[in-house]
């Protein structure tokens, strides 16, 4: 519309002009006298101006105004402007321009400018745009409802109705208020609960809850909490300082506080005695008991796995050694026999119980570190020598000099039993010293602790007798604490434990020989290219040619195939140097025939400056040449057939009505009898035909249960058949997994009603998912939302 | 020295009452149970043809109306409580568990059209033959009262539907147009129209409660609005939809039971394309009734028989049939997911269960964890051709069994037909038009 204003003006513009031009043709009619000369000077310029007009295409006429004559011909009126449309504006407009006349125009200007009012739209249209409307928002409205439906239709279970009846815990009073009693049992218990002045309507507190309840005062009871949180305060301080405490790991404060404790307990342990000496008795049976639970059972002794394989650490690692003598301390302390020092009998006891066992048993071996308890194990041919020299250094220190006299006494008698032991065992390990090696020592050892045993009930009598000499002497000796004096007896005791396990353990000097024995078995074990490398290494430098043929021939029983092979390639690289080939000799013979082809090929290539006759086809030829495709084929096809024939089952079970055990033979007859023989398998459809090789796998009965195609939700065979091999029953699950496995998708409650589902499970954050597009774009949906329910009439 | 004794404990292998069951240690290491798949697919064989033995779906037969029963309502409330209007004008009520009705009143003259519950179950609506719509008490008259109708709103048009709205105290009927009533007044509050032709059936969204869907004999089906007090959108089909069903669980999803035989699952927000076209009906679908749960919905057709399709399988599950049934004109699935009820031409109402092989009654827990177990067995080894043979295996009328053949061959003709057309046109002129797309002839805005 702009762009139009301005050309519409010019053209008015131009009509002006025409006007002009046209009182200017009127003009020479209309000549005066006295203006004749200025009249010649206009002609000329008109006639002048006429000319230049005529040609070119902006033919413009001048507009000047000249002045007006009255007298104007009619015939002088031109048609110039008969052709074009007279405006409004031509003939409104002044000759003059006027501003009292603007204002109407420019009014005008606006009117034109204005375009014609449209109709209004159809009833149908105006309809359909109302319901496009509609339909779009409701749409939208209804895309709320998509994560829930899709929740829905994933959920592995659904659980109908969806709103579970939640029960009402209503106070019981309520609940006993609209009850009343009926039946005559109802009434007679009611009658009793009257009496008894139990409540009934507010059965929550009895009388005597109430009166107790309001017994206390409010300063009591603050005084009582008072109490309460400093004593909780205090027991969460001293807890933290114990946690606090059992962080520190510094051994040395341990080993302190450890010997605090025992400081306090004995101390403790004194004063119980002194004043109830009952109570301390009771005490030391328990003390005991423990010491007996102990013994049975094989907690701190050498055969957990933790032991187990410190004692593997502990020759080299000085710690585990270290942890490995505090566990047997600890065994030891744990199972001392106590001594209440005041009681004589128990006294006599423990020295009974001490000279019940042999020192032979409980002989330490020392090494540097004091007594090892890996080498008491060790009764083997070279220690049995050393015991009766080491001895009375046991002795020593063990036995304190009080008991000397007696200990005299007793190394006699021991001595002897020990000396008829060893010869025994002299024997015996001359029999079994192959054995000894093995360390399939367990058997045996249980034997010799028999024997131990019985000599020693053939000594208790002595040591009985003896005993009963000693207490007449009177010499008492009196243990000043049950814990730290009994030192030997304690390493007795625990030794004589561990010589009674019947299992297998190992001393330094086996560990150290064994892994000896590992070391040079490995050793062996290398593998043999490996090995006969380092051995030819030294060799190779001497003789090439030499060297090259005997480990071949070491190796040609295993891989035979491979030696012609690299024979072949040997003779094809004919000018190539000796040592190189050697060299992969030694490895290619473990690669497989594949990457074999494409080392030949490497090795042509790299020889190819020296022998270029050799084709690649002959190479491959040669390659092959080894290859007998029917040989293979055959050998495939006895394979194929062999895996066919039915195999016969052998049931017999070795050990079954018969002695078991390696190195024995299950009977003929047993094995005659428990083998189920295969029948004859059907004559083979490639029996006739040496060529072809049919396979008689697929099972034509089965081929009626088998699925043949893939499922549709499945892009994978694999996929279907995971799901088929998981088991769902109970014989193969756990009852909770058969729960869950089989639990159905959708559950009812028989006897409910199922709603529709509600608004209220749409969550408000769901809605509202994508931008309204449409109320951006058009301006009828702006109140959709106002309409009201159109009134029918 | 170290005794080593042997001690149980009790616990372990003693039953607390003979009646438990024997304990049994299990090893579950899969090396000890080779053959753990060929077992369960026997166990699933076994599962699926006991299913096919217990199969009796059909539990009694109401009866007692004097013509076809025409149309069924459930009671919002009560899940024992049915109530049904035969062609003859009459409303029955009808006790389930029973099996006996309780009422009967002479509604209408004609045909009862329509029947629905209010939403608290107080009372019903009926609308007949003679253009009036009658509302009525749930409870049957006091003695000496008459029988007679709370309300009776005499309208200009015969009145071939009526819904009642959830949650409100508002109720649709349909004829020449949809109206809206309160139940309180005699004159609509609302009547929307689009286009001129009789409307058959309404029903209202009942989650989405303020949104209806309507189908006319023009061939449409017209959603529309109710705060907006406008139609919505209008898809034409192929052939007149006799009526449709919303879904309980999903807010715009609605079923359609058309002419063609088939049923159209729709989401209301793209309408130029069915979610599913469900077919297995050899004559036009007369009613639909979705399951409470909005997995499945079980249709009734002129054809003998009803169909029950899962919402998402284009062919059905289910189909029942007995040999007195004739057309089935209306269908409903009872509230509670269990029974399915239809009202036939043959003045009888049938009371199915849902699941047919199901076991009524109280289960005990190994019960239901064996049906559980079966349930799961069946669904792991469905694609095993044994087994969805069976699974699949019906028994038909004849009549049935015939026409699916023979609209089997008329769709594989039609089929051969389009691919040779394709085959021998120039590439691209005819184009692929899906099953989906094929029934659908317009949508109007």
């Amino acid at each position: 519309m702009k762009g139009k204003v301005p050309e519409k003006s010019s053209l008015l513009a131009l009509s002006q002009q025409e006007e002009v031009v046209d009182l200017l043709k009127d003009y020479p009619l209309s000549a005066s006298e006295d203006e004749e000369d200025n009249d010649g000077e206009r002609k000329h310029r008109k006639l002048l101006e006429t000319i230049g007009c005529l040609d070119g295409k902006n033919r413009q006429r001048l507009a000047e105004r000249s002045e007006a004559s009255l007298q104007v011909s009619e015939f002088s009126v031109s048609t110039e402007g008969t052709g074009e449309k007279l405006e409004l504006a031509e003939l409104l407009a002044p000759v003059k321009p006027s501003s009292s006349l603007g204002t109407v125009k420019n009014q005008l200007k606006k009117v034109r400018k204005k375009k014609t009012v449209e109709l209004p739209l159809s009833k149908e249209e105006n309809e359909r745009i109302h319901r496009e409307a509609a339909y779009n928002k409701t749409s939208q409205d209804m895309d709320k409802w998509d994560p829930v439906v899709l929740k829905n239709r994933r959920a592995a279970q659904l659980v109908f109705p969806l709103e579970q009846e939640q029960v009402l815990d209503a106070p019981i009073e309520e609940v006993l208020g609209a009850w009343k009693a009926r039946t005559p049992l109802e009434q007679e218990v009611f009658n009793l609960l009257h009496k008894n002045k139990q409540p009934l309507t507010d059965p929550l507190l009895t009388p005597v809850e109430k009166a107790s309840l309001k017994a206390m005062s409010l300063e009591e009871a603050k005084q009582r909490r008072a109490e309460l949180q400093k004593a909780r305060a205090l027991q969460s301080y001293y807890e933290a300082k114990a946690r606090r405490e059992k962080k520190i790991k510094s051994k040395k404060f341990q080993k302190v506080l450890k010997k605090r404790k025992a400081k306090e307990v004995l101390r403790q342990f004194e004063e119980l005695r002194k004043v109830n000496p009952t109570a301390a008795l009771e005490e030391l049976e328990k003390m005991e008991k423990a010491r007996m639970e102990e013994r049975m059972s094989l907690k701190h002794q050498n055969s957990g796995k933790w032991a187990k394989s410190k004692a593997i650490m502990a020759k080299y690692d000085l710690e585990a050694r270290k942890a490995m003598q505090q566990q047997l301390t600890k065994n030891r302390e744990l199972t001392q026999k106590l001594q209440a020092p005041s009681d004589s009998e128990h006294d006599e006891d423990a020295e009974e119980d001490s000279a019940l066992i042999p020192d032979v048993v409980n002989e330490a071996q020392m090494s540097i570190n004091g007594p090892n308890p890996w080498m008491q194990k060790n009764r083997g041919v070279n220690t049995q020598a050393s015991h009766i020299q080491k001895k009375p250094v046991a002795r020593e220190e063990s036995e304190p000099e009080e008991e000397e006299k007696a200990g005299a006494e007793d190394d006699a008698l021991l001595q002897e039993v020990e000396e008829r032991r060893s010869l025994r065992k002299g024997s015996e390990v001359n029999q079994g010293s192959q054995k000894q090696g093995h360390r399939t020592k367990a058997p045996r050892r249980t034997e010799e602790d028999e024997e131990v045993l019985a000599e020693l009930r053939t000594l208790s009598k002595h040591i009985n007798k003896k005993a009963n000499k000693m207490r007449q002497d009177g010499e008492q000796h009196v243990s000043p604490a049950p814990a730290a004096p009994k030192e030997p007896s304690i390493q007795r005791e625990e030794q004589s434990l561990l010589d009674e396990r019947p299992e297998r353990v190992q001393t330094m000097e086996d560990i150290e020989t064994l892994g000896m024995e590992e070391v040079s078995q490995e050793q062996k074990q290398l593998r043999p290219g490996v090995k006969r490398r380092w051995q030819q290494q030294p060799q190779r430098q001497h003789n090439l040619a030499e060297q090259r043929s005997p480990p071949k021939m070491e190796q040609e029983p295993m891989i035979d195939l491979h030696t012609i092979i690299t024979g072949k390639t040997h003779k094809a690289n004919f000018g190539l140097s000796v040592p190189t080939i050697v060299d992969e000799e030694l490895w290619c013979w473990r690669l497989p025939m594949a990457h074999l082809c494409v080392f030949i090929r490497l090795r042509t290539e790299d020889s190819e400056d020296c022998d270029k006759e050799v084709t690649q086809k002959q190479i491959i030829k040669e390659a092959f040449a080894g290859d007998d495709v029917i040989a293979d084929f055959q050998k495939e096809k006895r394979e194929a057939e062999k895996a066919s024939t039915p195999k016969d089952i052998d049931l017999s079970l070795p050990g079954w009505g018969q002695w078991g055990g390696p190195g024995l033979v299950i009977s003929a007859r047993k094995r005659r009898r428990f083998l189920i023989k295969a029948p004859k398998a059907a004559p083979r459809k490639d029996k006739h035909l040496p060529n072809v090789v049919i396979s008689e796998k697929r099972n034509i009965q089965a081929v009626a249960h088998q699925v043949n195609v893939l499922p549709f939700p499945f892009t994978h065979q694999n996929q279907f058949e995971e799901t088929i091999k998981m088991p769902v029953g109970t014989t193969w699950n756990t009852p909770r997994a058969f729960q869950k496995l089989t639990a159905p998708r959708v559950v009812t409650k028989p006897g409910h009603i199922i709603e529709p589902i509600k608004e209220k499970d749409v969550e408000p954050s769901s809605s509202h998912l994508g931008p309204p597009t449409l109320q951006r774009k058009g301006q009828q949906h702006a109140h959709p939302r106002r309409r009201r329910l159109k009134k029918a009439p | 020295m170290k005794v080593k004794m042997l001690s149980r404990n009790p616990d372990h292998y003693v039953r607390e009452t003979k009646l438990d069951l024997q304990r049994v240690p299990r090893n579950y290491d899969p090396a000890l149970h080779p053959f753990e798949v060929p077992r369960e697919y026997t166990r699933a064989l076994n599962a699926v043809k006991l299913e096919r033995v217990f199969a009796k779906p059909f539990l009694t037969s109401l009866d007692g109306h004097r013509d076809g029963v025409n149309c069924m309502a459930k009671h919002p409330k009560s899940l024992s409580t049915v109530l049904s209007g035969a062609c003859d004008g009459e409303v029955r009520i009808w006790n389930l568990t029973k099996r006996e009705c309780i009422r009967t009143l002479q509604a209408h003259e004609g045909f009862v059209r329509g029947i629905c519950t209010d939403f608290c179950g107080t009372s019903f609506f009926t609308v007949g033959d003679d253009k009036t719509v009658k509302q009525w008490k749930m409870d049957g008259p006091e003695y000496g009262e008459e029988e007679e109708p709370l309300h009776t709103i005499l309208g200009k048009t015969v009145y071939t539907g009526i819904d009642h709205h959830w949650k409100k105290d508002i109720f649709a009927t349909c004829g020449q147009q949809v109206d809206i009533w309160d139940e309180q007044r005699t004159s609509p509050i609302c009547s929307m129209t689009w286009g001129l032709d009789s409307i058959s059936s309404v029903k209202f969204n009942p989650i989405e409660t303020n949104i209806l869907g309507s189908c006319a004999s023009d061939r449409n089906i017209v959603l529309y609005d109710m705060r907006q007090a406008t139609p919505l959108k209008k898809v034409i089909l192929d052939m007149r939809t006799n009526t449709l069903c919303w879904n309980p669980m999903e807010a715009f999803i609605f079923t359609a039971a058309n002419e063609d035989y088939n049923l159209y699952t729709f989401d209301m927000r793209s309408l130029d394309e069915p979610v599913k076209v469900h077919m297995d009906h050899v004559s036009a679908v007369l009613d639909v009734d979705y399951s409470p749960t909005g997995k499945e919905f079980v249709s009734a057709s002129f054809d003998k028989s009803i169909r029950i399709f899962p919402i998402d399988r284009i062919h059905s599950r289910e189909v029942y049939h007995t040999k007195r049934m004739q057309h089935v004109i209306s269908v409903k699935w009872t509230s509670d997911n269990k029974y399915i009820l239809c009202g036939s031409d043959e003045m009888n109402i049938r009371l199915w269960k849902a699941n047919a092989s199901e076991k009524l009654g109280v289960l005990t827990s190994r019960e239901k964890a064996a049906l559980n177990y079966n349930q799961k067995l069946k669904e792991k080894f469905k694609y095993h051709p044994q087994i969805s043979r069976i699974a699949r295996h019906r028994h038909l009328p004849k009549t049935i069994y015939s026409q699916i053949k023979e609209q089997r061959i008329m769709k594989e003709a039609r089929q051969r037909k389009e691919m040779n057309r394709i085959k021998h046109s120039k590439p691209g002129s005819i184009p692929f038009v899906p099953e989906k797309k094929k029934h659908i002839v317009a949508v109007v805005k």
